[in-house]
């Protein structure tokens, strides 16, 4: 199938574009899964400091269920159970869900750290409720979580080729589907992995830095 | 509705086989994964160059690129370079790779959090290095690292389920032949959702178990409750925990 050599140039220049239109795909699922995964998990974070049980143990299974159960499982069977929706909304949404249980986490972690010395000053100054929380807590809390939100996101970035199980073509399927047309999966598999790491190496780079600098 | 039960129960036989098709990928995975982390994370602590600095590469590497891509590659380009594996051995060495790759990291880390007075001691006690490292430093380590080796493990469990596009009969495969027979979604992907969650769930208990036994031989056993026995500890996130391993 590789009559001249193993690496063929002229293979590898004609995917490229499809692969870079591949990584768009890529790169907006990973955009619209994360603000969907911050904003989510936050409402999910402050929903389990509510003070009932009721409320705080059927949240927890659930979401313990989403953070333990495969995104690949979870992305085909929401594909399979909602016939009408677009593939791409449905990975978008089931990205940032599955995300908004780990972000939990780490606004939960983010929370905690917060002083309590903070909150003390806030009764104090006899701050109604949501001021102590939208103008001191939160804003020292969300500031931690920063480079969780970078580490996330990264992470979110390099499972976003599970998307190829819903038939949305991102990067690693853009490949296949060359490979699948003239045989030859060696340029453009490597190519899509060369990508990745060209995206996410320096990408996680910033965020150790950002790591440094916010702690 | 008792047609799918009549369907589960068809297929229940080979359910036991699609279980352990994905166990073998998991433990197998996760031996592989603690083998490459022992030998990365050292590696990468170590001060000259020619072993730093590929240690450094390869961990970049398979955390950089995507688990997917890294599968698929060894699955589809690796034959054409003359190595043919099995389609288990395919899954158990990319997953094997890729979380070992991100494990190296939190043994790094761990070795690092030991206090530089316990070096000393042992080097005051004329312990050669692998001794040392083997009775005072690693168990020490260990305890530190399980929690966050307990989050890669569930990882690892959560990315098997890719094997079932490289023509493997595992768990996920077992869902997907149900849907098959019953036509119901919910049903069949719900009663798989569950399976992997109990699957991940006897695995924490299992790191969780480790995690006491580490510490009480270090003398700081706690004596668990039933509830912190069989609750999922509030897991810290591994990428988190990486970080605050590293910089204490």
């Amino acid at each position: 199938m590789n009559e001249d050599g193993i690496w063929n140039w002229d293979k590898a220049w004609d995917v490229l574009p499809d692969l870079l239109r591949g990584l768009v795909i890529t790169i907006e699922a990973t955009v619209v899964g994360m603000v969907i995964a911050s904003i989510l998990g936050l409402v999910i974070a402050l929903a389990m400091r509510a003070p009932t049980r009721w409320v705080r143990a059927p949240l927890r299974l659930v979401v313990d269920f989403i953070r333990m159960t495969p995104l690949l499982v979870q992305l085909v069977f929401v594909y399979l159970l909602l016939v009408d929706v677009p593939p791409l909304v449905i990975g978008f949404a089931v990205l940032g869900v599955h995300y908004a249980t780990y972000m939990s986490e780490v606004y939960r972690a983010g929370i905690e750290a917060v002083p309590p010395g903070q909150w003390e000053a806030a009764t104090a100054l006899n701050l109604p409720k949501g001021r102590t929380w939208f103008a001191i807590i939160l804003p020292q809390a969300i500031r931690k979580t920063l480079p969780g939100l970078g580490n996330y996101a990264v992470s979110m970035f390099k499972e976003t080729p599970f998307l190829f199980a819903i038939t949305v073509v991102e990067m690693y399927q853009a490949a296949q589907n060359y490979g699948a047309n003239t045989f030859s999966y060696i340029e453009p598999l490597t190519i899509v992995g060369l990508l990745f790491l060209l995206v996410s190496y320096p990408t996680s780079l910033l965020v150790r830095r950002m790591e440094i600098r916010l702690a | 509705m008792s047609d799918d039960l009549q369907a589960l129960v068809d297929r229940l036989p080979s359910l036991g086989d699609a279980v352990l098709v994905t166990l073998e990928m998991t433990l197998g995975g996760a031996v592989l994964a603690m083998v490459v982390a022992l030998v990365l994370g050292f590696g990468a602590r170590t001060r000259t160059l020619w072993v730093r600095g590929p240690s450094r590469v390869v961990i970049e590497f398979f955390r950089g690129t995507s688990l997917v891509v890294q599968i698929f590659w060894i699955f589809y380009v690796l034959p054409t370079f003359g190595f043919k594996m099995e389609a288990l051995a395919v899954a158990i060495v990319a997953l094997g790779l890729n979380y070992g790759a991100y494990a190296a990291e939190v043994v790094r880390g761990s070795i690092e959090s030991v206090p530089t007075g316990q070096w000393e001691a042992a080097t005051a006690l004329n312990l050669a290095w692998p001794h040392k490292v083997r009775r005072v430093i690693f168990p020490q380590a260990w305890a530190l690292m399980i929690p966050q080796l307990a989050n890669l493990l569930i990882q690892l469990l959560k990315g098997s389920a890719l094997a079932f596009y490289i023509t493997l009969h595992d768990v996920y495969w077992w869902i997907d032949e149900l849907q098959r027979d019953t036509r119901d979604t919910f049903f069949s992907y719900g009663i798989g959702l569950v399976i992997y969650f109990v699957i991940a769930y006897i695995l924490t208990w299992g790191m969780n178990w480790l995690e006491e036994r580490a510490k009480r031989r270090l003398g700081r056993g706690t004596r668990p409750r039933l509830r912190d026995v069989f609750g999922l500890k509030p897991g810290v996130p591994t990428e988190i925990a990486r970080v605050q391993g590293g910089a204490a």
